[in-house]
């Protein structure tokens, strides 16, 4: 038995060590907006937070969440109103939309470290997000606007 | 004839000398039992005053398996003779160590005599604890003794004849032990005493990183030089240290204290449980006593000054753009992208010893398996990277080695890399 905090609540899942946290999250506890891609961490697609650093689902152990603080695209914000939800809407960054619930938490993290985040931050810090309706373009302008916009208060989640 | 003869006299001459050596260490492993004894009601200080000692003793890392009761036992400890398994040792009258006298548990503990009176395997590091004062023992006795009884029988251990054959861990005492009280060094101050008596006698530090001789004792001439132990290397912990930043007070405070430090990355593999359930739960006094002594082990203070430029040129690495180049981008650069600072929680790998050791095993094992909730940085994890195949976590060993150090490149990557995926990820 493995207990963690999703989205605020308390859970506790009987599955074995070695489950990907991404299908405990998926199939055990029915939250669907994070995503599967590639399984071995190299997309970015299942991208969630835990201890509010973004992290990749799919390559984490459930044994390796005992105790932890995992939030979902789901719990970002009760109204979907975070503000780089707010950027990504005004901008219109998706196309197909697979990817952008991992692309969205990775920009969230992405500003907490880096609140005014250069070229080079966000090239380093989301290469590892594919997308291959290539939105790439989009999510630069949206992180940047986001980013502009959580100036002087920065969200944590 | 005569060759009949004298092979006969030969052979009964070895029959003779066999005989001599099974008696002699017969005579030499033969210890008495201990009787059992009522177990008596403990002072509830005494008792809080042991539980700090077992967690600076890491009693119970080694005697718990996860998800297991704590001091259950059943813990596998591979070493290079087979694996043994931890006992139990709740004061269950069965199983455990119920009804053993402070006498029992304190030979137990200093000379590594088991209450029946057999020798126990060097995995319990007695060596060490031969080293702790009368009055520790007394409190660790009472604080295992008021634990809650679990019957838990011993795994058999899984050692090869004839190294499963107790007596002769007599003769290896006689070889490479030596038992005795710690006697403070009158050339340093109380605290520097204080602080070697929690590293050498009950933190038992040097049973990972001092290098063990082919008989697994710990070599007397090399303390804390760094040893490969359970799947990973304990890095040096003298001036031979191969982080590219000393270790300075700060860095060892923050590190030994809370796992998570600036310049040296976070306590991962065994050494998370020596921080998380050990160190962090002595009095400062006490962690300040452990820094400033593993601080004069290495003398990182003294070198403090060349950090600069070294963080000037990891802050500055760039990892190319070449097809390895990229594969570390999209693989480490989420997390470990630091921009113009240092971030403890965006560690530097260029700073870390797992780039920089003469082995690439940490980081094999850092990459294939990650790092959990409960070690390192707490509640952060860093998922392992397994699902990659053994020819891409090579490839991705030797952009960082190349990259983030000016270091020659290690060999063999591959072969490594199947290597600690068969070994698997432990159990720490």
């Amino acid at each position: 038995m493995t207990c963690f905090r999703i989205n605020g609540r308390e859970v506790s899942v009987d599955a074995d060590d070695d489950t990907p946290l991404l299908w405990v999250i998926r199939d055990d506890i029915g939250l669907t907006g994070t995503k599967f891609g590639c399984g071995i961490g190299m997309c970015g697609a299942c991208t969630v937070h835990v201890g509010g650093r973004a992290t990749r689902s799919c390559s984490t152990r459930l044994a390796d969440v005992e105790g932890a603080e995992v939030t979902t695209i789901e719990g970002l914000d009760p109204a979907g109103q975070h503000p780089v939800q707010k950027a990504w809407v005004g901008l219109q960054v998706p196309q197909c939309g697979y990817c952008q619930s991992g692309q969205i938490m990775q920009a969230v993290a992405l500003i907490n470290d880096f609140p005014a985040p250069s070229d080079a931050d966000i090239d380093n810090v989301m290469a590892g997000n594919l997308c291959r309706c290539m939105t790439y373009v989009r999510i630069r302008a949206a992180i940047k606007a986001a980013a502009a916009d959580m100036k002087g208060g920065a969200t944590h989640v | 004839m005569l060759g009949f003869v004298m092979a006969k006299r030969i052979f009964l001459a070895f029959g003779v000398l066999l005989l001599v050596g099974i008696v002699g260490i017969a005579a030499l492993a033969y210890r008495p039992a201990i009787a059992t004894v009522p177990v008596p009601a403990f002072a509830p200080a005494l008792v809080a005053e042991g539980e700090i000692l077992a967690a600076g003793g890491y009693c119970a890392t080694c005697h718990t398996v996860r998800g297991g009761a704590p001091f259950a036992g059943g813990r596998a400890m591979k070493t290079g003779f087979g694996t043994l398994y931890s006992t139990n040792i709740t004061p269950d009258p069965e199983t455990g160590i119920g009804g053993w006298s402070q006498a029992a548990f304190a030979r137990a503990l200093r000379e590594g005599i088991s209450r029946d009176g057999s020798q126990l395997f060097p995995a319990l590091p007695f060596d060490h604890f031969t080293k702790l004062s009368d009055d520790d023992v007394a409190a660790l006795y009472a604080y295992m003794m008021s634990r809650p009884a679990v019957k838990a029988p011993a795994k058999p251990n899984d050692l090869p004849f004839p190294l499963n054959i107790r007596a002769l861990q007599a003769g290896w005492k006689l070889l490479f032990f030596k038992a005795g009280r710690f006697t403070a060094d009158p050339a340093h101050n109380a605290q520097w005493n204080r602080g070697a008596y929690l590293t050498d006698a009950l933190g038992h530090c040097g049973a990972c990183h001092t290098p063990r001789n082919a008989l697994g004792a710990e070599q007397p001439g090399k303390p804390y030089a760094g040893a490969s132990i359970d799947g990973w290397i304990a890095p040096a912990l003298t001036a031979a240290n191969q982080a590219p930043i000393a270790w300075t007070t700060p860095e060892l405070t923050a590190y030994l204290t809370t796992g998570v430090s600036l310049y040296h990355g976070t306590a991962a593999g065994p050494m998370s449980a020596v921080v998380h359930d050990g160190l962090a739960k002595l009095p400062p006094a006490d962690q300040q006593a452990v820094t400033l002594y593993i601080e004069s082990l290495g003398q990182g203070d003294s070198r403090a000054g060349a950090a600069a430029p070294v963080l000037a040129k990891a802050l500055a690495v760039q990892p190319g753009k070449d097809a390895d180049g990229r594969l570390f981008t999209a693989a480490c650069g989420s997390c470990h992208h630091a921009g113009a600072a240092p971030n403890p929680l965006r560690p530097l790998i260029a700073l870390n010893s797992a780039v920089t050791l003469d082995e690439p095993t940490n980081l094999i094992r850092l990459i294939l398996y990650g790092i959990g909730a409960k070690q390192g940085a707490p509640g952060v994890v860093m998922p392992g990277l397994g699902g990659l195949s053994d020819a891409d976590v090579a490839r991705l060993a030797a952009v960082i080695r190349r990259t983030h150090s000016a270091l020659p490149p290690w060999n063999d990557l591959a072969k490594k890399v199947a290597a600690v995926r068969a070994d698997g990820p432990g159990e720490s």
